[in-house]
C-alpha cells in the first residue's frame, strides 16, 4: 500500500494535467463561461504541476513496471514543458479573441498535447514514447487547424497532418526493427545490449527509421518542409507552442532513449549520421532565414537552425554533450516563445502586421515591447551577455571535447550568419521611421506572459551555470 | 511446414515502400493518407511477425496500440481534409498552394 502511494506521489505533475483535462473537459461542457475559465485554470494547473516537479526533482524512481521514470532529467523536462504551455495560455487570452476562436477546446488541447510530452519524457519503454508521440501530435494537428475557416490554417494543418503521418509510418516501423532484433521494447534491455546488436544490420536500420521519425518533429534539415508553412499558416501563439514545448519534447525522446545507447558504447556509430543533420540543418536554417520578408517566417527558419545547434551536442555523444542540448533546450523555450509572444501581440487583425517592415519604427511607437524584442533576438543571435550564447557555447565545447572541431566551427560560422537577420529585426524598430502609424492593442495577459520569458532568459543569463550543475548532476 | 520469417519481413518492407512511394508520389490528400496507412500496416505486420516467432506477447500488445493511434489519427486527419474541402472545394495537393511548401 505504501510504495503505490509513493507511485502516485511520484507521477503527480501527470496525475495533475490529466485531472486537468477532464475537469476541463467538463467545465467546456457545461458552463457558458467556459472560454474565460480554461484559460486561468489551464495557467494554474501547468504552474502547479512545473513547480512541483521542480520541487521533487532529486527523488528518481521508475514506476509502473518499468515503463516511466520520474525525477532528475525528467522533472527539468516537465518544467520546461509546463511553464512554456502557461506561457502560451496566457499569450493565447487576448490572441484567440482578436481571431474569433476563443473556444474552450483550445486550453484543452494544449492539456493534452503537454501530457503526451510528459510521456515522452519520462519514457522508459518504446511503448511510452509512442503513445505520448502521437497524444502530442495528435493534439497538434488540430491545434494547427484551431481556425477553420481560415485557408491559411486549414492548409498548414494539413501539411502538417500529412507529414507528420508519415514521419509516423517511419517511426513505427523502425520500433518494429529494434522490437525485433533487440526482443524487446524496454529501453534498458536495448540499452545492455547496444554493442552485440550494432553488427545487426536490421537493428541499425531500425534506429535509423526511428532516427528519420524524430528527424521531421524536431525540424531536422532533409525533413523540414513543413516547419515554414505550418508556422506561418498556425494561429502565432499555437506556433509558439511547436517551436518550443514540441521540439523539446521529441529532443527529451530522443535523449530518454539514444543518450544511454550513445553514452554506453564508446564508438558511437550514429554519430556521423547526426553530425551531417546538424551541419545541413544549422547552415539551411541560417542562409535560407535571410531571404525572408514574413516574421513568422524567419522564425520558423531560425528554429530548424536552433535544431541543427542542439544536434551538435547529440552527435557529440557525450555527457556534456546531454547537458548543453538539455540546457539549450531550456533557454530556447523561453527565448523562442517571447519572439513568438511579441510578434502575437503586435500582429494586428486578419493577418496583419507579420511583414519585417512593419516592425520598422517600432522603438518610437511602442519602446517597450522594441526592447523586449531586442533582448529576444540578441539572445536568439547568441550575442554574449545573454542566455542564448551560453547554449550554443555549452553544445559546441562538448562537440570540440569529443574531437567534433569542424563541426563547432561550422555551428560558429552559421551563427555569425544568423546575428545578420535577427539583427536586421533590431535595427529597422530602432534607425528607421515607420510608415504605419498603429500601435498595437494593449494585452495584459500577453505582455505578463512575454515579461516572464524574457525575466527567465536574463535569469538563465547572469546564471547559467546553476542550471547547468543541476542538469549534470541528475545525469 | 513452417514459413521462414524473411518471407514476412520482406513482405512488409515491399509495403512500407509501397507506401512511402505513394505518399511521395500520390497528389489527393485521401490517397496519400491511405498510403500512410498502408506504412503503418506494413509495421504491424513487423510486430506481429517478430511476437509469433519470438515467442513475446509484446509485440501483438503494440499492433493494437498502432490500430488505436491510427484510427485517432484518421478521425482527425479526415476532419481537417473535409475542413480544407469547405474552403477549397479541392483536396488535391498541388493546388493547395497559397503558402509555398
Amino acid at each position: 500500500m505504501f510504495e503505490n502511494t509513493q507511485q502516485f506521489l511520484d507521477m503527480l505533475p501527470i496525475i495533475i494535467i490529466g485531472a486537468g483535462i477532464l475537469i476541463s473537459t467538463t467545465i467546456e461542457m457545461y458552463s457558458e463561461k467556459s472560454e474565460a475559465v480554461l484559460p486561468w485554470f489551464s495557467v494554474f494547473i501547468f504552474s502547479a504541476a512545473a513547480f512541483y516537479s521542480l520541487v521533487y526533482a532529486d527523488k528518481q524512481s521508475i514506476i509502473l513496471q518499468n515503463m516511466l521514470s520520474t525525477g532528475g532529467i525528467t522533472n527539468i523536462f516537465y518544467f520546461i514543458f509546463n511553464i512554456g504551455a502557461a506561457i502560451v495560455c496566457l499569450l493565447s487570452l487576448d490572441y484567440t479573441k482578436k481571431y474569433g476562436m476563443n473556444y474552450g477546446e483550445y486550453y484543452i488541447l494544449i492539456q493534452a498535447s503537454v501530457l503526451g510530452m510528459m510521456f515522452m519524457a519520462g519514457a522508459k519503454d518504446l511503448f511510452m514514447i509512442f503513445l505520448g508521440l502521437e497524444i502530442m501530435s495528435v493534439s497538434f494537428y488540430v491545434l494547427a487547424g484551431v481556425n477553420r475557416k481560415k485557408e491559411k490554417a486549414i492548409e498548414g494543418a494539413l501539411k502538417y497532418f500529412l507529414l507528420g503521418a508519415f514521419a509516423t509510418g517511419f517511426l513505427v516501423y523502425g520500433i518494429a526493427l529494434i522490437y525485433g532484433s533487440a526482443q524487446s521494447t524496454s529501453i534498458e534491455v536495448i540499452t545492455a545490449g547496444f554493442t552485440s546488436l550494432t553488427g545487426n544490420i536490421l537493428f541499425v536500420a531500425g534506429v535509423l527509421l526511428f532516427l528519420i521519425g524524430f528527424s521531421f518533429k524536431i525540424a531536422a534539415f532533409p525533413f523540414h518542409m513543413w516547419v515554414p508553412d505550418v508556422y506561418q499558416g498556425s494561429p502565432t501563439t499555437v506556433s509558439g507552442l511547436f517551436s518550443t514545448a514540441g521540439k523539446a519534447a521529441a529532443f527529451s525522446a530522443i535523449i530518454a532513449t539514444l543518450a544511454a545507447l550513445f553514452n554506453s558504447s564508446p564508438d558511437n556509430i550514429f554519430s556521423p549520421y547526426l553530425s551531417v543533420l546538424a551541419l545541413f540543418s544549422m547552415l539551411f536554417g541560417s542562409i535560407v532565414a535571410i531571404a525572408q520578408s514574413n516574421i513568422k517566417r524567419m522564425l520558423a527558419y531560425s528554429s530548424i537552425s536552433h535544431a541543427g545547434y542542439m544536434l551538435i551536442g547529440l552527435a557529440a555523444g557525450s555527457f556534456d554533450g546531454t547537458a548543453g542540448v538539455i540546457f539549450y533546450l531550456t533557454v530556447y523555450t523561453f527565448m523562442n516563445l517571447a519572439a513568438f509572444g511579441i510578434v502575437a501581440l503586435i500582429e494586428g487583425e486578419n493577418e496583419t502586421n507579420l511583414e519585417l517592415d512593419s516592425y520598422s519604427g517600432l522603438g518610437n511607437r511602442n519602446p517597450v515591447l522594441a526592447a523586449l524584442l531586442s533582448i529576444c533576438m540578441f539572445s536568439l543571435a547568441g550575442i554574449p551577455p545573454m542566455a542564448g550564447f551560453f547554449g550554443k557555447y555549452y553544445v559546441f565545447i562538448a562537440a570540440i571535447k569529443s574531437d567534433l572541431i569542424w563541426l563547432a566551427i561550422v555551428g560558429i560560422f552559421s551563427s555569425v550568419i544568423s546575428v545578420y537577420f535577427y539583427l536586421r529585426v533590431v535595427v529597422l524598430m530602432y534607425f528607421k521611421d515607420s510608415e504605419f502609424e498603429k500601435v498595437p492593442a494593449k494585452s495584459f495577459s500577453g505582455f505578463l506572459g512575454v515579461t516572464i520569458s524574457i525575466l527567465l532568459i536574463i535569469a538563465l543569463g547572469i546564471f547559467p551555470g546553476s542550471l547547468l550543475d543541476l542538469i549534470t548532476s541528475y545525469l | 511446414m513452417q514459413i521462414p520469417i524473411e518471407y514476412y519481413l520482406i513482405l512488409s518492407a515491399f509495403m512500407f515502400s509501397v507506401g512511402v512511394v505513394g505518399v511521395l508520389t500520390r497528389r489527393n490528400a485521401i490517397v496519400v493518407f491511405m498510403c500512410v496507412e498502408l506504412m503503418l500496416n506494413s509495421a504491424n505486420l513487423t510486430l506481429i511477425t517478430y511476437s509469433s516467432y519470438l515467442g513475446d506477447t509484446v509485440g501483438q500488445l503494440f499492433v493494437f496500440f498502432v490500430m488505436a493511434v491510427a484510427a485517432a489519427e484518421a478521425a482527425v486527419g479526415l476532419a481537417i481534409i473535409i475542413a480544407i474541402f469547405r474552403n477549397k472545394l479541392t483536396i488535391n495537393i498541388d493546388e493547395i498552394n497559397i503558402l509555398k511548401w
